[in-house]
């Protein structure tokens, strides 16, 4: 598979991938390494994963980083009810200890968090790791160390290695800076704002029945919005709510209504701040130039 | 298109050529190590490596790592690969003093790393005649302000200054470090017992706590932005706050450095660097336009805007270096620091015309600035820099 097959292929799932994010998506394929995808919010930065793994026919196994991820949440865990359950029950039908104790700190009795079900999967999943950047920095360099082994050691089982080595995606917002050391193991790839032509492509995508018409006023209001001095523009998110909240209100002509505009801006603009700065006259100059 | 660089006919062959790109890409400021160049050839058999636009975003994918590096990195790929047709005869170029860590590096070292460096190195000053060779970095700078008399930072500070500022700076950044947070964590080491994890714990083992966790208040240190003000008004101090920034930047890791004039300019990698003098070196390439007019209200605007979202946040202390005069209008100040406000950052304004006798903040910029810091003072010289200490432990 060439980045161009892989192109077209993610492109009959629905997302338009660019040329850059397209190569970078096949050598992290390719050559097995990880791909950091650095991007503002809402430029489909997560929805990459979904694709590749539609795209692959796999599974998309998920973790979602926060602060104060641990490896207890985002590895394993043993059970402990159900072992204790277990104990309790092997007492009264007259079992050896040590049988117990091998049972017990089995497969059975283990809670595979997303790292470690990734590993272990038959057919090689998408891994996607979201929003990295929220994850503490210990938690960061505990991730490096699976990334480059491939292997996670359970004390009382001994060390699983990768029956399959997983797609690895990481997502990051830049709220903090990542550690050079994860950069320099990853490939990387920066998502920006689709420009114009990119953009109608994911509209005409995502709504095959949108009028041409309609499908320019909406990418043209939107790029032009992003233009304007905002808190936080509107990313591909916020404009595919935006067409299908017009579509749905049967809307045909984007300055028809300047209620019904100022109405659906909700969709895009999602701060107080953010809506102050583009009052009814703004919102209709830059719909009006469009088209 | 410009055409692809022709290659002599000695040439050793790819790997060498990779090898002379990625020392290219490394004089340019991106870090890069041995592992990238064995990951870019092997990247290129994965790929069409005769299509240039592939072989670009190939190595685009392998060699950057963060959104800066990539938009640098077609430039840096085109003044490799592209120079045109000419012939390039020496692809991996020898060792100069300027790569090398622990050289002591003087004024020759640079003129030699230049004339030998040869790939357009923007890490080292161009001796004033003309653009730097490499158009890698852009060097746009608004034109209606009387700017661009180009000065030689290594003129202006001198290196013991940078030693004296060094150490301000560490007791400066030891004064902000010592936070406690009042929330408890988990701890290897603690002063009180984690009872949750206690228990949490001791049902692995039926009920009896054998392990004892702790918990303990975590280091809450706030972390120095610096941004300083090198415009025309501000050259008499300019010496002691670069220095002061030079300093900063050396003792605390965590630091981060911008200079405005009318752009705002990024100088915490420039000051990093493990030479003084270099780091002034790269320092005053950054800084065209030094000691220009001042539009403190949109570069303060465009660091909220900005940067400000990536490296600022409720533990960062924003101290701004300038003395509140501005060629634009004012207004934008205010609406800036009250961006910057809500991201929960600490603002210290340092103007060094305070300490003048009789002072008051009439400049409309500064009077439109003062109900948003959290610390207004002097700051002509190195003492008083040294003198915010205790101030900055009651922030």
């Amino acid at each position: 598979m060439t980045w161009k097959t892989l192109q077209s292929a993610m492109a009959d799932q629905g997302y338009i991938a660019s040329g850059d994010l397209a190569m970078a998506l096949h050598l992290s394929l390719s050559l097995g390494r990880p791909l950091l995808l650095e991007g503002a919010a809402g430029v489909g930065k997560t929805e990459v994963a979904r694709v590749l793994a539609a795209v692959e026919d796999t599974q998309l196994i998920r973790l979602q980083c926060y602060e104060g991820l641990d490896a207890a949440q985002a590895i394993y865990e043993w059970n402990y009810p159900r072992q204790l359950l277990a104990i309790r029950a092997a007492s009264q039908d007259g079992e050896t200890g040590r049988s117990v104790e091998a049972r017990i700190f089995s497969d059975e009795f283990l809670l595979e968090r997303p790292l470690l079900k990734a590993i272990r999967q038959n057919k090689a999943p998408v891994l996607l790791i979201d929003e990295i950047d929220r994850a503490d920095e210990e938690f960061e360099a505990y991730l490096l160390e699976i990334l480059s082994e491939f292997q996670i050691t359970i004390p009382e089982m001994g060390t699983i290695t990768a029956t399959s080595r997983p797609m690895v995606i990481l997502t990051s917002n830049g709220t903090r800076d990542l550690s050079d050391a994860l950069r320099r193991r990853c490939l990387y790839a920066h998502v920006p704002y689709p420009d114009h032509e990119t953009e109608l492509a994911i509209l005409v995508t995502r709504y095959p029945d949108i009028t041409d018409r309609l499908c320019a006023q909406i990418v043209g209001f939107v790029q032009a919005l992003r233009k304007q001095d905002l808190e936080k523009k509107p990313g591909i998110a916020e404009m595919l709510d935006f067409s299908a909240a017009l579509m749905g209100l049967g809307v045909a002509d984007l300055t028809a209504d300047p209620a019904i505009l100022q109405a659906t801006l909700t969709t895009l603009l999602k701060t107080q701040m953010d809506r102050d700065a583009i009052p009814t006259e703004i919102a209709q100059r830059l719909a009006g130039k469009a088209e | 298109m410009s055409r692809v660089t022709k290659f002599a006919a000695r040439d050793p062959g790819p790997a060498a050529r990779m090898a002379g790109f990625v020392a290219h890409l490394r004089d340019n400021g991106l870090r890069l190590g041995v592992g990238e160049t064995g990951i870019a050839l092997d990247a290129l058999t994965h790929i069409d490596a005769a299509n240039p636009n592939d072989a670009r975003r190939a190595l685009k994918s392998v060699f950057t790592g963060c959104a800066d590096e990539a938009a640098k990195f077609d430039g840096l790929f085109d003044s490799f690969w592209m120079n045109g047709g000419r012939v390039k005869t020496r692809v991996t170029p020898t060792a100069t003093p300027s790569q090398s860590e622990n050289v002591h590096s003087t004024r020759e070292a640079e003129a030699e790393a230049d004339a030998s460096g040869g790939a357009g190195d923007i890490s080292a000053p161009d001796g004033g005649e003309g653009e730097a060779t490499s158009d890698a970095e852009g060097k746009l700078v608004a034109t209606d302000v009387t700017n661009l008399f180009k000065k030689d930072l290594r003129d202006v500070v001198r290196p013991e200054d940078i030693e004296a500022a060094e150490k301000i700076a560490l007791r400066m950044g030891a004064a902000l470090r010592d936070r406690r947070s009042r929330r408890r964590k988990a701890a290897r080491k603690g002063d009180q017992i984690h009872f949750r994890k206690v228990m949490r714990q001791s049902i692995a083992t039926g009920g009896e706590p054998f392990a004892q966790p702790k918990r303990h208040r975590p280091d809450r240190s706030l972390r120095i932005t610096a941004i300083c003000d090198v415009s025309g008004s501000m050259t008499v101090y300019s010496r002691i706050f670069l220095a002061f920034l030079a300093g900063l930047m050396r003792a605390d890791s965590r630091a981060d450095a911008y200079l405005f004039h009318t752009r705002l300019v990024r100088i915490t990698e420039a000051l990093r660097d493990k030479d003084p003098l270099r780091a002034l070196a790269r320092l005053s390439l950054l800084a065209d336009g030094f000691a220009g007019g001042s539009k403190i209200g949109e570069s303060l605007n465009t660091f909220a805007n900005t940067y400000a979202r990536r490296f600022v946040d409720n533990r960062t202390v924003v101290m701004i270096l300038s003395d509140g005069y501005d060629t634009a209008s004012p207004d934008g100040i205010s609406t800036a620091l009250v961006r910057l406000k809500k991201r929960g950052c600490k603002i210290i304004w340092l103007n060094p015309l305070k300490g003048w006798d009789g002072y008051e903040p009439t400049a409309r910029a500064m009077a439109g600035a003062l109900p948003h810091l959290d610390l207004f003072r002097a700051a002509n010289t190195l003492e008083d820099l040294a003198a915010l200490e205790p101030e900055l432990a009651r922030l």
